[in-house]
């Protein structure tokens, strides 16, 4: 069954706040489905499906349906950590495919910041639970791990095995600074050099404070309507080319850990999208830290393994690149309310609608094109690099 | 040392990993093998999850050397305990078996742990009830 284009995404909303101490993490959601929905020029009574995942204890599906004050005939609350979205936008494809649904939201809210929640520190006590289950929280977190930590582990590794450089993540935190520079929302918008990334204080070795994404608060929607539907709302569809779901975890205590979750996911976006890595003008990846991005673009395909170091030197991910990347500052610079999984969809759509026209982050002006990029490739992780983790990569194009 | 003065967190026993736990209390570092399809495996479970296979797996006696398969220096960890003990190393250690298994590396400077590092298993008793496994440099 060709899957491609019988669904897209018509619109989306990305919360401005990064500081929220007022408000909840479902008014936080509420806002950005109302946004998303204000985008497309679509109303409640449209939603037929809801989807929404979020940071534990969290909100159930049904919770959510109760604050919302909505019947819908489909609810998918898909937690797989920060990439849940692009699993939510992979499964709501499927249930539009199949004609059980007409109208999804995907949604997100968080008030981690302002709850002082130490998402990568805090360690397995983050949450404020500190009983651990027998397996495996205890084989593993009473030896300290951290969300930083398990990818620290995976960074070193990579160093290891290929002479990997900290300049070469570093420079991975500058383009997203740069980026971040563009963009008025971010919470950090002052340029940013590989020294300072290597002069800024070790968190984890080899990762440094600037090889970390932010603590923020926030949230985002994205609506995804059938073919017909997507005919009839404000702006141009976004289409759906190809998804992909993988996960990887120990295996039983064997797994290489420089095989992502990714390296599963992507064959089979690119397989249903019909698509090469050629034809990607632009990526959204997910970048809890340096090396995710950096690991991820190597298990993508985009570039031989191990060679990821000199792939992302030169500015290759910057606007005016090869490869624009999180032209939004990423989580590194712009947000990352402790899932980052929704401002990929969201910042890819923005992109090839063509919405930045005029602006420093129109992606296609950067690069001396005349139109905005037509493929948009976004994979968003979840969990720990280190132990285990979610891909869903997500394959979109204009219309 | 009591419960009360131990700060860092504590495994949780159950049937599923309790030879584990009462292993460490003798010195000894277990793992499991599958009768079935004969791999070994880490964290124990209450099945091969290998081949799920009827039989469960059996307990076997790691040598207790490895080498350290990758690490990190954590100098940042908000958890009671935790906080109080950076910089520490949090590892891999693979296991002469092939398994890796997480731990602290112990006795040696975090600035002189290597990938590759040969390491042997080390038992520290925190509680009563408990006895958890770490590693360190390997004696020559």
């Amino acid at each position: 069954m060709d899957l491609r284009r019988t669904a897209a995404i018509v619109g989306v909303y990305e919360h401005p706040t990064r500081y929220a101490p007022d408000k909840s993490e479902q008014l936080i959601i509420a806002e950005s489905i109302i946004g998303a929905l204000n985008d497309a020029g679509l109303e409640k009574k449209d939603v037929d499906a809801l989807f929404v995942a979020a940071m534990p204890p969290g909100i159930t599906g049904y919770g959510m349906c109760d604050y919302l004050n909505i019947y819908p005939r489909w609810v998918d609350s898909t937690n797989v950590g920060g990439g849940s979205f692009e699993f939510h936008l992979s499964h709501a494809l499927t249930a539009i495919a199949a004609g059980r649904i007409n109208c999804a939201v995907i949604a997100y809210g968080s008030t981690a910041r302002s709850g002082g929640v130490a998402v990568g520190t805090g360690g397995a006590a983050r949450w404020g639970q500190a009983r651990l289950s027998p397996v495996p929280d205890s084989f593993e977190d009473i030896y300290g791990t951290t969300t930083v930590g398990l990818y620290a582990m995976v960074a070193q590794r990579h160093m290891y095995e290929y002479g990997t450089k900290p300049e070469q993540l570093a420079e991975i935190a500058v383009a997203m600074r740069y980026h971040a520079s563009m963009n008025p929302h971010a919470m950090y918008r002052d340029p940013i050099t590989v020294e300072d990334v290597l002069s800024s204080r070790i968190i984890s070795s080899p990762l440094h404070l600037l090889d970390c994404c932010v603590i923020s608060d926030g949230g985002g929607a994205v609506v995804v309507a059938s073919p017909s539907l997507a005919r009839s709302t404000r702006k141009k569809p976004v289409w759906i080319l190809g998804v992909g779901e993988g996960i990887a975890h120990q295996g039983g205590g064997w797994r290489d850990l420089l095989e992502m979750a990714a390296y599963q996911s992507a064959p089979q976006a690119f397989a249903m999208a019909g698509v090469t890595h050629q034809d990607i003008d632009m990526c959204m990846i997910y970048d809890s830290f340096t090396i995710t991005v950096l690991l991820t673009l190597e298990n993508l395909g985009f570039c031989k393994r191990g060679e990821g170091g000199d792939f992302v030197s030169g500015g290759r991910l910057r606007i005016d690149g090869d490869l624009p990347t999180n032209t939004d500052g990423g989580g590194l610079s712009s947000n990352h309310p402790g899932m980052r999984g929704i401002f990929l969809l969201i910042e890819a759509t923005r992109q090839l609608r063509g919405d930045y026209a005029g602006t420093p982050r129109q992606t296609h002006a950067r690069r001396n094109r005349a139109e905005p990029p037509y493929i948009a490739l976004c994979h968003g992780t979840g969990g720990a690099l280190g132990s285990r983790h979610s891909g869903g990569t997500v394959i979109l194009a204009r219309d | 040392m009591t419960t009360q003065q131990y700060k860092k967190l504590l495994p949780a026993i159950s049937g599923e990993t309790r030879p584990y736990w009462e292993a460490c209390k003798r010195g000894e570092l277990l793992i499991q093998k599958c009768q079935k399809c004969g791999k070994y495996q880490f964290y124990p479970r209450g099945f091969c999850s290998h081949c799920w296979a009827n039989e469960p797996p059996q307990w076997v006696k790691a040598s207790g050397k490895g080498k350290v398969y990758t690490f990190t220096v954590t100098y940042q960890n908000r958890s009671p305990g935790y906080a109080e003990e950076v910089p520490y190393v949090l590892a891999l250690v693979e296991l002469e078996e092939g398994v890796r298994m997480f731990t602290n590396i112990l006795e040696c400077k975090p600035e002189d742990v290597r990938i590759g590092m040969p390491v042997e298993v080390v038992f520290r008793k925190v509680t009563d009830q408990v006895t958890i496994p770490y590693f360190r440099p390997a004696k020559a």
